[in-house]
């Protein structure tokens, strides 16, 4: 019997035989291979968050190889002279070890502190584009809590993070944050006790927060990102309205491969950010803070970004404690309101809003269509109020560096906080609003006049008037308008968006194509629709 | 060039028979993506084969991987030979991270650049739009799935017999119950144990001997140690009276200048504090009311201290009241005196809660 011959032509199609004679993969695939994503730059946002994640996870499970949970007091004796014979917690003396005596440590734990900082900011940024632009409306409500709730349980993996070095700046943190739970009412000092077991600092705190970190809050988030991207995947992506989009369908690309190959190049750009910060920029230098001793500080403490909206409204916060003379008397201390009332009272208004503005609204229908800021003014101005109100708090979180830097009154600079908080949210209310009607008025100005010249012409009566370029020809309108309609996306408003401007040639230092033939001068466009004359079209008609 | 812009009818399209002779991949791949109905409406090269424009990005492209390569290889180099380990003085480690930072992150974004280009440059331009299916949700479907769902409640039979029903979730509920007791049970700790959050180090040895004022190396302090103005940290003369077991007894001991110190004595005397300083020194607690922090930056001109975690200020003339910020409650003091051997000594433990406040505090 002859032997048959490899067919090496064959052999990959015999092997997806074969798989899907198994698993029946080929229509699930095709489906896959198939999805079609919109695209824009904002929807890249989002992305930006989910490789930060990633990247902290790499750089996270390093750091557990050489990093010890324990607040064991042990004497340091590695290569940091300053610090050597100095008594600290093992925690502390291993984070050091990671930082001088684990070759290529400093960049990992640099690189991991980075990214988690670039994860908040990606979400925040992302929540924001979700917001103005409408995304959260119905179908997509559960997308944005999840989304709400991602940033909490980000902010606090961030939190249990940087208490574990137990340094002498994350150790004043965790101070704080014991005298948070303590003040919540009636169950504070059973809270603290149970969670630091006993008075702080207790010996246990870094190894409990460890298993949080590693275990618990990762686990969270995981499940939290693969439910958010498969309803991002079930639902299908929004887009901005444009021709030929509609509610009912997704204009893009197909998943494979461009769309699929641009993605995995941005998530090597993000990791290669994050690789040139984590290496030239420190961040958190714990061995300059020295170990946590409970009557040491330094003044500008300042916690991670994030946190730093808490700090300031607890420095904000007036001393109003409320006493309540009931038996021997209780109280609420001033504390509650800022750390764990307003936290509280934001993730209900972030949660809830798209259930308040739909209600509001009486509009209970889906969207898949983008809205621009501008054309939801009370929406926009809302999220400029929300905004303004983050950076008022975020501001007076440093304030006394900023007091310190612009030699202003530290005292002057709480006050400054306190009436801000009150008068900048709606002032940014009102301008917001005013600024969206006035962006709407002008996109409905070009519509109707078409778009600036720049083109002076003088009168037969003398008078000067700028001409202007309409953007559809005349139809029927005896007074030269066009009757083109609004259709929630940009509207062109410069010469050049019309083609106006000839193509670039392309090349470096010499034309690698026969440069397309001279446009018509840009300096002495038609400035009458006369039939005589060339009237101005989209530049690709040109080549 | 290869433009397909018919958009054909969705709805009683025949499908093609992909296995028709002579059809091109393309066809097959646009029948593939019908059959999701996607209609690829524009599919467009972006470089003709074999033009200098295509030779040009490709070299681009190529160009940006063998980047990453260099760059990974510089970044092995560094790794492996360049001194890292930290030597005070010699300044060579200090540019092992940053040096590392920029090969690692050029080898990235190299690599992240060619796939770019690649992707955005090379591959053909589409546009393609593909249904949603929103609308067309089927309601019988939905009726359908209703209905098995109502039917298998009823074969449950839970409204018949709710004996069942009932039975259950006072089974399960103990079960609930008994999975979350060891944990609850395990992490709840008693916090009024030992009267942890009302006493310090300070308090006096249970043979009721007092407890010295201690520095940070554990020397006990005379009042010649502090000069007029000055002011240090003490600590109970206990053991581990240092450490973070001890947090809540860091102590500020303020050597006041004479009108001061008369200031303070009048404000001691009308709280009934009378008898808490020693001479010109006063002592008050370290550990902040409001959230904990050691409130340690001490103006000696204006006599007040500053916490710099939230930025309180307590004037210690009044008793450590506070006078600005989030504070709602004055600095405890701690009553002191010099022993036989010239020491200060704390007369008895704080008298009122140390500490950030809390409900049962009163």
């Amino acid at each position: 019997m002859k032997r048959r011959k490899f067919d090496m032509a064959a052999a990959p199609g015999n092997a997806a035989r074969g798989l899907d004679d198994r698993f029946q993969v080929a229509t699930p695939l095709r489906r896959l291979l198939n999805k079609v994503f919109p695209d824009h730059w904002s929807f890249l946002l989002g992305e930006i968050a989910l490789f930060s994640f990633v990247i902290l996870l790499l750089t996270g499970v390093y750091l557990t190889f050489f990093f010890e949970p324990a607040m064991t007091e042990v004497v340091y004796n590695g290569s940091y002279a300053p610090l050597r014979g100095t008594p600290m917690s093992a925690a502390y003396a291993s984070s050091l070890d990671l930082s001088f005596d684990v070759r290529g440590g400093l960049i990992m734990r640099q690189m991991h502190h980075w990214s988690a900082l670039l994860f908040m900011a990606a979400i925040v940024v992302h929540m924001l584009r979700v917001f103005f632009t409408g995304a959260f409306r119905k179908p997509r409500e559960t997308n944005w809590i999840i989304g709400s709730l991602l940033f909490w349980v980000g902010f606090l993996a961030g939190f249990t993070g940087y208490s574990l070095p137990d340094d002498g700046l994350s150790g004043t943190g965790l101070r704080i944050a014991s005298a948070i739970m303590l003040s919540i009412p009636v169950i504070g000092s059973w809270v603290t006790s149970s969670v630091f077991g006993g008075e702080f600092p207790g010996d246990i705190i870094i190894s409990r927060f460890f298993i949080a970190h590693v275990l618990l809050i990762p686990g969270l988030l995981i499940a939290l990102i693969s439910v958010h991207l498969g309803l991002v995947f079930k639902q299908k992506h929004t887009q901005w309205p444009g021709p030929g989009r509609t509610n009912g369908n997704v204009v893009g690309e197909r998943m494979f491969p461009r769309y699929a190959l641009k993605q995995g190049g941005f998530f090597m750009v993000v990791f290669g950010v994050v690789a040139l910060m984590g290496g030239l920029f420190q961040i958190n230098p714990i061995w300059l803070f020295g170990p946590y001793e409970a009557w040491v500080v330094s003044a500008a403490s300042q916690p991670d970004w994030y946190v730093m909206f808490l700090d300031g409204s607890t420095r904000l916060m007036p001393a109003w404690e409320i006493p309540i003379p009931i038996g021997d008397g209780y109280v609420i201390p001033p504390l509650f309101w800022p750390t764990v009332v307003l936290p509280g009272i934001l993730v209900g208004l972030s949660t809830l809003y798209p259930f308040l503005e739909a209600r509001h609204l009486k509009d209970y229908r889906s969207h898949n269509l983008l809205q621009r800021p501008r054309d939801v003014p009370a929406r926009t101005a809302v999220g400029a109020m929300a905004v303004s109100f983050f950076v008022v708090l975020t501001l007076s979180g440093a304030n006394d560096v900023i007091a310190d830097k612009f030699q202003i009154s530290l005292n002057a600079m709480t006050w400054a906080g306190r009436i801000g908080l009150l008068l900048v949210p709606p002032l940014a209310y009102y301008v917001t609003y005013r600024i969206c009607l006035g962006l709407q008025q002008h996109d409905r100005e070009v519509l109707a006049h078409g778009v600036e010249t720049g083109i002076i012409r003088r009168l037969p009566d003398g008078r000067f008037v700028e001409v202007h370029q309409p953007l559809s020809a005349a139809n029927g309108h005896a007074d030269g308008h066009g009757a083109l309609e609004y259709v929630g996306w940009v509207v062109p408003k410069k010469m050049n968006r019309l083609g106006a401007l000839g193509p670039a040639i392309r090349g470096f230092f010499y034309p690698i194509e026969k440069p397309a033939e001279a446009p018509v001068s840009p300096g002495h466009p038609p400035v009458e629709p006369r039939p005589e004359r060339e009237e101005i079209s989209s530049g690709e008609s040109r080549r | 060039m290869t433009t397909h812009t018919e958009h054909q009818a969705q709805q009683g399209r025949e499908p093609l028979d992909v296995n028709t002779p002579g059809l091109s991949q393309f066809d097959i791949v646009r029948e593939g993506a019908r059959r999701d109905d996607i209609e690829i409406v524009h599919y467009e090269p972006q470089v003709i084969p074999g033009t200098k424009a295509e030779r040009r990005l490709t070299r681009v492209v190529a160009s940006f991987f063998l980047l990453t390569g260099l760059a990974a290889t510089a970044f092995l180099v560094i790794y492996i030979w360049w001194p890292w380990q930290y030597a005070p003085g010699r300044g060579g480690d200090k540019w092992y991270t940053p040096l590392l930072g920029v090969t690692l992150g050029v080898a990235l974004l190299a690599v992240g650049f060619g796939i770019l280009t690649w992707g955005k440059k090379l591959l053909p331009k589409e546009v393609s739009i593909q249904d949603r299916h929103e609308g067309a949700v089927a309601e019988d479907d939905r009726t359908i799935t209703g209905h098995t769902m109502l039917y298998m409640a009823e074969e449950m039979g839970v409204k018949r017999r709710p004996l069942l029903g009932i039975s259950l979730l006072a089974g399960l509920a103990p079960v609930g119950a008994v999975a979350a007791a060891p944990l609850v049970g395990g992490l709840i700790s008693d916090p009024h144990k030992n009267n942890q959050m009302f006493t310090t180090g300070f308090a006096p040895a249970e043979g009721g001997e007092k407890i010295r004022l201690v520095r940070e190396d554990g020397r006990p302090v005379r009042p010649a140690d502090i000069s007029t103005g000055g002011q240090i940290t003490v600590f109970p003369g206990i053991d581990h009276g240092i450490s973070n077991k001890h947090a809540d007894s860091p102590t500020l001991l303020i050597h006041l200048r004479d009108s001061d110190a008369d200031e303070s004595r009048q404000a001691n005397e009308r709280v009934g504090h009378g008898d808490y300083m020693w001479g010109n020194y006063a002592a008050y607690s370290k550990v902040c009311t409001h959230a904990g922090c050691p409130a340690s930056l001490y103006e000696q001109q204006t006599n007040r201290l500053l916490c710099p975690c939230h930025q309180s200020q307590f004037l210690i003339t009044d008793n450590a009241r506070p006078i600005f910020g989030p504070a709602s409650r004055r600095l405890p003091q701690l009553p002191i005196e010099v022993d036989s051997e010239g020491y200060f000594v704390a007369k008895s433990d704080y008298t009122e809660t140390v500490g950030p406040d809390f409900w049962e505090r009163p």
